[in-house]
């Protein structure tokens, strides 16, 4: 197989530069895989890494600092035969350190090649987070307080499936690379070069120094064997192939005669847990099968089993616009919780407007007519009072009829959950009037 | 008729199916994560690929990815995701990457408030990007808008190559209501343009008479290049300033030109009227509402309602705006698309109505601000 370089962009790293002979390293590497720069897509960030994708006859992804492994994840994610090189620096390493440990875990099959020479080139020497404490960087003594990340241990904690350790000049690097890049998972190569424009201006460092470093680190030189797992490409096109399609929506045709033609507010005043949401979704439905167009809009806060549940419909044979409350015809309070929210709606309510009132939940005063239920009295759990309300308001006439309240239950509960959601509606006894 | 009940995420999901999205990323965040969830049910069995990233950038960065691989993709976020965003929208729009944006708005400042609504990120959605560029914002106002929209989003995605967004509220995405689903399909479906046969192609270049590059995928036959940095035609970085201005005027160009074609409004006006009210978004419903009411006890309103946001339909505001003596915006935020109203209808009396508190603007607050504002 021929050279990958592109004769008419050779590199234009500095003189001495580590990258330069990594740059000739991976194109070898490439020549021994026998790979066409179709099947390849090289995928950089930002610095003097990220000139990479320049200088090969490959497909190129350059985008932005720190971010390669995601362009790079889509693009094997898109193409899983695409043969996916991502190179990085200790910069790039540094600010995309979340992506490092993600891609780690993931365990995507691509090669990540963090050329690794302990300072930030491009911008003019500063620390980075591979930079030891005890160099002169472009930071003043900011590296001095900061510990250098070991790339390898911790792609190695994350997951990675194999991971080396290496230095730019050790006389195997293609072979290396080669085997990386042949791995069918993720591969991280750290390789540890010299920086002659910023790092080495300044600090002593020589490949024999390079070597010595590496041997005070523990050594990683390819698969790591408690990570051996499926790649996830794969692994990920198994388990969707066994996923159910999605139906169309279920379409509600109309059977049932609504109970007013006239716009209807209907607002369920609750607690967390009480399944308010749940009991509003199932009033639209009812709603539905009477030919009148509904709306659901939901309040509740972000904690999940504490707090208020607010659940206000609106039915209306006519296309509803506003979808907020203003004149409710009716007013469900469930809980306190919900009350309490909306305490200063109470004054408003007039004689047209039917309150359900479980017992032991306060209401302000207010002139609607009210309708005290006692849910525990009838045997009913707090996860059921939202529900059993809908069946009280049933047996009063308001808002929805009992057919279209069980056909609503039918439709969106199953087997012995819709049993006892049937049991419930038809058991439930509205008081008379307070 | 038969109707469905849904909410504005679901029908964004099953919009973005019917356009031909096959790859989704997104991080969980109230109130777009319903989006993420629907993706997730849907696209794994069509073959799609549905991830959850690692953070916001992560699930954009993975998008333009796979975009540049040559699929459909869609990511979905709230104002404090679209922030994270910010940098990766600016390579989709100097990269020329088409890719759809969700920004189901809450409450901001900053995480705000996750479980209310709001319409604050208008301005940065169209000026979150480095380099000032212009974008497409789509703005629906109910769950039919939801899905049709997310449709002509992704129309608009592929033919001009560059990001566009859907500006959806808490109010909409997560509000259940009714619709007929025989009104929920995409009638019609544009793919990104190859270069034609025998076309000479170079990732970035145009052809007379053209403003959008032909697009072949990472992964094809011939190599593609793609870039953050200043590029040519061919993708390589340039400092050559005429080079530079071709390729950044036709960028911005390709949208502002378009901008009569992306119009979409929907004016009611009403004979006689003094008053233009100007809205978008769920508030648009509450000023129809207001309108209506009006207009029954006898002071008749006119309504725009705008669907684009940006690129700004101003010949289409101008119209109109024509015989309005006053022209009233309405906006669920502290001033923003008020401003480019001004902008386009120099020397008329522009008034605003808005209100940022978590709560819908009513009709009767609008209703207010007509006749006694
Ligand atoms: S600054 Fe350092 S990393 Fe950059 S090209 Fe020069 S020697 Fe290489």
């Amino acid at each position: 197989m021929d050279s990958l370089l592109n004769a008419a962009r050779p590199p234009v790293f500095c003189p001495g530069c580590s990258h330069e002979r990594i740059t000739h390293t991976l194109d070898k590497a490439f020549q021994a895989m026998d790979l066409d720069g179709q099947r390849i897509a090289m995928v950089s960030d930002i610095g003097c890494s990220g000139l990479f994708d320049t200088f090969f006859n490959t497909h190129a992804l350059h985008g932005l600092h720190g971010r390669a492994l995601t362009y790079a994840a889509g693009l094997k994610l898109a193409r899983p035969e695409l043969t996916v090189v991502v190179t990085m620096g200790d910069g790039g390493q540094g600010i995309g350190g979340a992506h490092l440990l993600a891609a780690c875990r993931r365990n995507l099959d691509m090669t990540l090649l963090v050329l690794n020479n302990f300072n930030f080139g491009m911008t003019g020497g500063q620390y980075s987070a591979t930079t030891p404490p005890d160099a002169e960087v472009g930071s003043g003594f900011l590296n001095r307080l900061e510990r250098p990340l070991d790339v390898c241990s911790v792609a190695k904690a994350a997951g990675a499936p194999y991971v080396v350790r290496c230095s730019a000049y050790r006389s195997d690097i293609a072979d290396v690379i080669r085997r990386a890049v042949e791995f069918k998972g993720f591969s991280v190569v750290d390789i540890w070069g010299i920086c002659p424009g910023r790092f080495s201006k300044r600090n002593r460092l020589t490949t024999k120094g390079i070597e010595e470093m590496l041997s005070r680190l523990p050594p990683f030189d390819g698969e790591v064997a408690e990570n051996q797992r499926r790649e996830f490409g794969a692994h990920y096109r198994e388990l969707a192939a066994a996923q159910k399609p999605v139906p169309p929506p279920a379409a509600v045709i109309a059977q049932f005669d609504p109970v007013s033609i006239e716009r209807q507010e209907v607002i369920l005043l609750g607690s967390a847990g009480q399944r308010v949401i749940t009991a509003g979704e199932i009033l639209c439905l009812a709603g539905l099968y009477a030919g009148l167009n509904t709306t659901q809009k939901n309040d509740y806060d972000i904690t999940v089993l504490r707090g208020p549940s607010i659940s206000e419909m609106t039915l209306s044979l006519q296309a509803i616009d506003y979808t907020g409350i203003s004149r409710p015809s009716i007013v469900v309070a469930l809980g306190p919780e919900g009350v309490a929210r909306r305490r200063k709606m109470f004054a408003g309510l007039d004689e047209t407007c039917t309150v359900i009132q479980a017992a032991g939940v306060d209401i302000p005063a207010c002139r609607a007519q009210i309708h005290r239920v006692d849910f525990k009295d009838q045997g009913f759990k707090g996860t059921d009072w939202a529900l059993a309300s809908l069946g009280a308001l049933a047996k009063l006439g308001r808002v929805v009829r009992p057919e279209m309240l069980e056909a609503a239950i039918t439709s969106r509960l199953r087997g012995d959950i819709l049993a006892g959601a049937l049991d419930i509606v038809r058991r439930v006894e509205p008081s008379e009037r307070i | 008729m038969a109707l469905s009940l849904m909410e504005g995420n679901e029908a964004i999901a099953r919009g973005a199916v019917a356009a031909g999205c096959r790859f989704f990323a997104g991080y969980p965040i109230t109130p777009a994560t319903t989006i993420l969830n629907h993706m997730l049910a849907m696209l794994p069995p069509l073959g799609g690929v549905c991830i959850q990233g690692e953070d916001e950038i992560a699930s954009i960065g993975f998008c333009l990815g796979a975009s540049m691989a040559g699929m459909k993709v869609m990511t979905a976020t709230s104002g404090p995701g679209i922030s994270l965003y910010s940098e990766q929208i600016s390579f989709a729009i100097g990269g020329e990457i088409p890719i759809v944006i969700v920004d189901i708005q809450r409450l901001g400042p900053s995480t705000g408030s996750a479980t209310r609504g709001a319409d604050g990120d208008v301005q940065f959605l169209q000026w979150g990007n480095s380099g000032g560029m212009p974008v497409i914002v789509l703005a629906p106002a109910d769950v039919e808008d939801c899905f049709r929209l997310t449709v002509q989003a992704f129309n608009l995605a592929e033919q001009y190559r560059c990001p566009v967004f859907i500006a959806s509220n808490k109010e909409i995405a997560m509000t259940r209501a009714s619709v007929d689903p025989e009104r929920l399909k995409a009638e019609i479906v544009i793919d990104r343009a190859a270069p034609g046969p025998g076309q000479e192609f170079l990732p970035f270049q145009t052809h007379a008479g053209e403003m959008v590059p032909a697009f072949l995928p990472i992964g094809g036959g011939r190599l593609v290049r793609q870039t953050s940095s200043t590029h040519g035609p061919d993708g390589y970085i340039t400092t050559d300033p005429a080079e530079i201005t071709r390729q950044l005027v036709r960028m911005q160009a390709k949208i502002t030109t378009a901008a009569d074609r992306l119009a979409m409004v929907e004016h009611c006006p009403a004979e006689s009227a003094d008053t233009l009210l100007v809205t978008y978004g769920v508030t648009s419903r509450s000023a129809l509402a207001a309108v209506c009411e009006l207009k029954a006890s006898g002071t008749p309103v006119s309504l725009l309602v705008l669907k684009t946001l940006w690129p700004v339909p101003e010949a289409a505001i101008r119209q109109a705006a024509i015989n309005a003596r006053r022209v009233l915006v309405v906006e669920m935020n502290q001033g923003q698309y008020v401003r480019e109203v001004e902008r386009v209808l120099p020397g008329k009396a522009v008034q605003f109505c808005g209100q940022m508190d978590g709560r819908l603007i009513t009709p009767e607050t609008i209703r207010e601000a007509i006749l006694h504002g």
